[in-house]
Parts: structure tokens; sequence; C-alpha cells
């Protein structure tokens, strides 16, 4: 079963903001939007949330059209890039106006709001006023509000942008944990290291198009198993290709990029093939060497 | 009807929490009824026995009309905060948004005015408690559309410079408009035509008949119910390109 389906949307501004977008998110997992600014990751978000009106393409969420705005509002759950708390209400306040807003009756109220304070761990501070808490903080009550009304799928839009490292971790705990009871995580981000080692499956997109879809380990695969990096005084790539386990060649600037089979085996072919070698880099792969396959770009 | 309770009970908590705001925003009105009822007790107008018991109820109507279209305009900030985000988002009706809205400031509005009558009755003012309460007939349809109006502005206006347009060029030219400070039949015809097509003019005729009077009109009730409800439709269609 599929929490979202997406059949080519599309969105103009001045630009093509969503080219041509499909892709079909798996019920209970956590998918993640991969892109640089500006890649039309928050313009997707808008039109699966039903506040942006595609110009044409068709989409599912949590089984109901977005053309059914109130059905879909109803069983889903957002958190913006931007805050959207009431800064002079406390952080109960802010969930029990959420939780009327959604029609819960008193005793779920009673019963939803206490625990998804605690299971952001700001149960001491319910009673203090949103304008003094941290933006941190601030984060992680609006995941605690999102959730309040139990949606089916949450959407979440770079959930950690601007974090320190320790709340990051935080916010990722609680996003596992929320997968865990069933809820659907549809989330955006620009950081490759939360797409790794938190989603399940990763859409990589740019300038408006998905440009490749898949399970973490299956694009790295892709790049075959690891990468060397040799930067050189003068680039001559032409001999490289030909060496056995190379599979790819990327050359940037001075900087050679290889994918490769296996990196002990070619390193000392390296070594005595190229001739001014100044410095070399091994790696395994990851999204950003995808990213920078796909596009030919590097990730920002 | 929950979240048409919700959001006004949102606006009466943000009203106790910045009680400074609702004490200030009383400040401009009080400082035109003290300045021009004892500056002008002494000047005889044609028609008007008492000045202070002119000017008063055209003064409370001053602060509700600037309080509601205030209201109105501040779902920019709310916008500007991000905070409409959340309510644009979930499952609520254009028209439950607006409503929610208007009720809240409606009744922010109905205690303004009241502070104002009651702080008027030191400098001279005098009412029953029965004009009192038909006067608030047209203080709740005043706020109701001067809100909505405060909601269509905020929808053409895209930022808080357009605040100060508003108020220059919409509500003084209104207030001045409505008799609030003197008998619209003072002013030449060609400018008095405006006055006839000013909600404030039937709201401010219809509080002083009440508060002076004590008497309920009909026809200015009417008018000004009319009014009230062409805004809140409008405001609700206005609300989707918020």
């Amino acid at each position: 079963m599929h929490a979202i389906v997406a059949e080519c949307l599309e969105k103009n501004f001045d630009v093509k903001a969503v080219d041509c977008v499909s892709f079909k998110v798996k019920k209970g997992s956590i998918f993640a939007l991969l892109g640089p600014n500006g890649a039309g990751k928050t313009t997707l978000t808008g039109i699966l949330t039903t506040l942006i009106k595609p110009d044409s393409g068709y989409a599912e969420v949590a089984g109901f059209s977005i053309g059914e705005k109130m059905e879909v509002r109803k069983r889903i759950g957002v958190v913006f890039q931007e805050p959207a708390l009431d800064t002079k209400l406390t952080a109960k306040e802010n969930l029990e106006f959420h939780a009327m807003l959604y029609g819960m009756k008193r005793k779920e109220r009673e019963e939803r709001i206490p625990s998804a304070l605690k299971l952001v761990g700001l149960e001491k501070w319910e009673n203090v006023l949103v304008e003094k808490f941290s933006g941190g903080m601030k984060r992680k009550l609006e995941i605690a509000r999102a959730f309040v009304h139990e949606p089916e799928v949450l959407f979440l839009d770079e959930p950690t942008l601007g974090l320190d490292v320790q709340t990051r971790r935080n916010i990722w705990d609680y996003i596992t944990s929320l997968r865990d009871r069933g809820v659907t995580i549809f989330m955006t981000t620009h950081y490759i290291d939360e797409a790794e080692n938190l989603c399940d499956t990763v859409a990589i997109m740019d300038r408006g198009r998905i440009v490749k879809i898949g399970k973490v380990d299956e694009l790295k695969k892709e790049l075959g198993e690891g990468t060397v990096y040799i930067e050189l005084e003068k680039a001559d790539v032409s001999k490289l290709k030909s060496l056995e386990g190379v599979i790819d060649v990327i050359l940037s600037g001075n900087v050679v990029q290889i994918n490769c089979t296996n990196v002990e085996l070619l390193l000392p072919k390296l070594f005595k093939l190229l001739d001014g070698i100044k410095s070399v880099k091994v790696k395994n792969p990851d999204l950003e060497d995808v990213f920078l396959k796909l596009t030919g770009r590097r990730f920002e | 009807m929950i979240q048409v309770y919700v959001l006004w009970l949102r606006e009466m908590k943000r009203l106790v929490r910045s009680k400074s705001r609702f004490f200030s925003s009383l400040f401009m009105p009080l400082m035109f009824l003290l300045f021009l009822s004892s500056g002008f007790s002494g000047v005889k107008f044609q028609g008007i026995e008492n000045y202070t018991e002119y000017l008063t109820p055209g003064i409370a109507a001053m602060a509700v009309v600037f309080s509601s279209t205030f209201a109105g305009l501040s779902v920019l900030w709310d916008r500007e905060f991000g905070f409409l985000k959340e309510i644009s988002v979930a499952p609520v009706s254009n028209t439950a948004v607006v409503c929610g809205r208007i009720a809240g400031s409606a009744t922010t509005s109905t205690l303004q005015a009241m502070a104002i009558v009651i702080l008027s009755i030191p400098i001279g003012f005098s009412t029953t408690l029965y004009g009192v309460l038909t006067s608030f007939f047209f203080v709740v349809l005043m706020a109701v559309t001067f809100t909505g109006m405060g909601l269509v502005f905020a929808s053409v206006i895209k930022d808080f410079h357009g605040f100060g347009m508003v108020m220059n060029f919409v509500i003084f030219p209104l207030f001045f408009l409505s008799g609030a400070m003197f008998p619209i039949s003072k002013l030449p015809s060609f400018i008095r035509i405006f006055a006839y097509a000013n909600p404030m003019f039937y709201g401010v005729s219809g509080m002083r008949l009440a508060l002076i009077s004590n008497c309920l009109s009909p026809a200015y009730l009417l008018i000004s119910l009319f009014f009230s409800v062409i805004t809140v439709l409008v405001a609700a269609r206005a609300f989707e390109r918020i």
C-alpha cells in the first residue's frame, strides 16, 4: 500500500519549479526528498499538503486526491521550514489550539497532548510562553504538534535546518519512533547525512525534476564499492578508463574522481601510471557522489 | 463551531497577555474625547445642544473602527511570523477562520467601546443601561464590517507599508465622513454623498440615537447588518488569497 502517489506533477512559477514529478511512498516508511536549495522541494511539499495547486498532474495522499483538500488535511501533519507557532501562547496552548482546530474531543486532547510533549522531551516546559524557546525547542514542539492529531502522513520540510548536532540526533530519533508507530514520513532535506542515516527511500531532486529514486544502499551500489580522489598537477585521465576495476572517471578541475570496485588493488596501479600526484583521498561512496554523478555538479 | 471558538479563544488569550496594547489603543480616542470636548465646550454648534454628548458616541465608534480594522490587518503579522500556515493547512474552512477572527475582534471592540462610554461619564456624559446595551448592536456590526474590511485589505497589500496606506487613505477619510465629530450636514453636498455609502456613518448614528435618546433605529440597524454581511462574504473569498 502507498501513502503518497504522485503522477507527473507540474508547477510553474517564473521557472519550472516542479517538472513532471512522479513517485510513490510506501506506507510506514521514511521518504526523503534530497536536493540543493531551490530544487523545488518546498513547492512539491506545498502541492502534496494542499497549499499549492499544481498546474497539472495528479497526486493522492493518505488515499485521497489532493483536490479533496479537507479529507487530505485531516490525515496529514505538517512541519514547515519556517516556524509556525504562536509565540504569545505557551507550548501546551499551542498544542491545544491545534488539537481543537483538528476537532479533537477533550478526552483525546487530555490524553494526546501530554504524551506528545513527552515524546519530544518538552513536558517540563508546557506552561512556558513559546517566545522564550530556543530554535531547537521550537522545532521539537512543532514536531509534537504535527503529531498530536495522529496523522497518517507526516510532512517535514527541512526538519533539522540550522540545528546543532545534539538536537538533530534527537529529532532523528523522534522521526524514527514515529515511523515505528506506523506513520509515513515525507521529508525534504539538503543534508546528505540526514538522508543516509534516517531514510528508507531517497529521491534526488534537482531543478524541479526527480533525477533518481531508490534505497540508499542501492543508489550507492550503482557507484561501485569505492571512490578515489586524486589531485594532479596536470590532469590527464585518458589512460585511466582502461584500468581493471575502474567503473567511472569524473574530472572536476584538477581533481580526478575514480569510482572503482577494488580500491586496494587499484591504488598501486594508479601511482605507477600517473605523474605529479599532489594528494590522494579514498572514500566509500555516499549520496553526494550519487548526486555528482547524476547532475555533474557538486552538492552546493 | 469548535473551530470558530478556538480561534476566538486565541485572540482572547493574546488580548489578556498584552493588556498594555489594549489600554494604549484606548489612549488616542480618549485624547480626542478629552481635548475636543473641553476645547469646544464654549462653542455653540448649530443643532447640537451639548458637544460632549454628541462627541462621545462618535469617539467610541472611532475606537471600534480603528481597532477592528487593525484586527483584520493583523493577519499580516500571522503571515509574517508563519502562524498563518498552521491555520491554512488545518482542515478548517475559510469562512470559519474569518468568523473566528471577527468574533475575537468584536469582543475586543465591545470592551473598548464600553470603556470609553464609562470613562466619559466623569466628563459629563450621561446615558442609561438600556442605551448602552442597544448601542452594542451597532458596536458589534461595525466591528464585523471593519474586521472584514481589514482582512480584505490584508489580502491585497503585501507588507507593512501598505498598512499605513490603509489607515491614511481609507480609515481616516471614513472617520471624517461618519459624523463622529461633526454632523455631516455641514459638509458640501458632493462630499456628503460619500458619507451615505460609509458603513461607519450608520454605526455612529445608530449608537448616538441609542446612547442619547434610548432608541433603536431599525433603518440604521438593517443597513449596518447589510454592510456586515457583505464584508464577511467578501472577506471569506479574499482570505483564500492571503
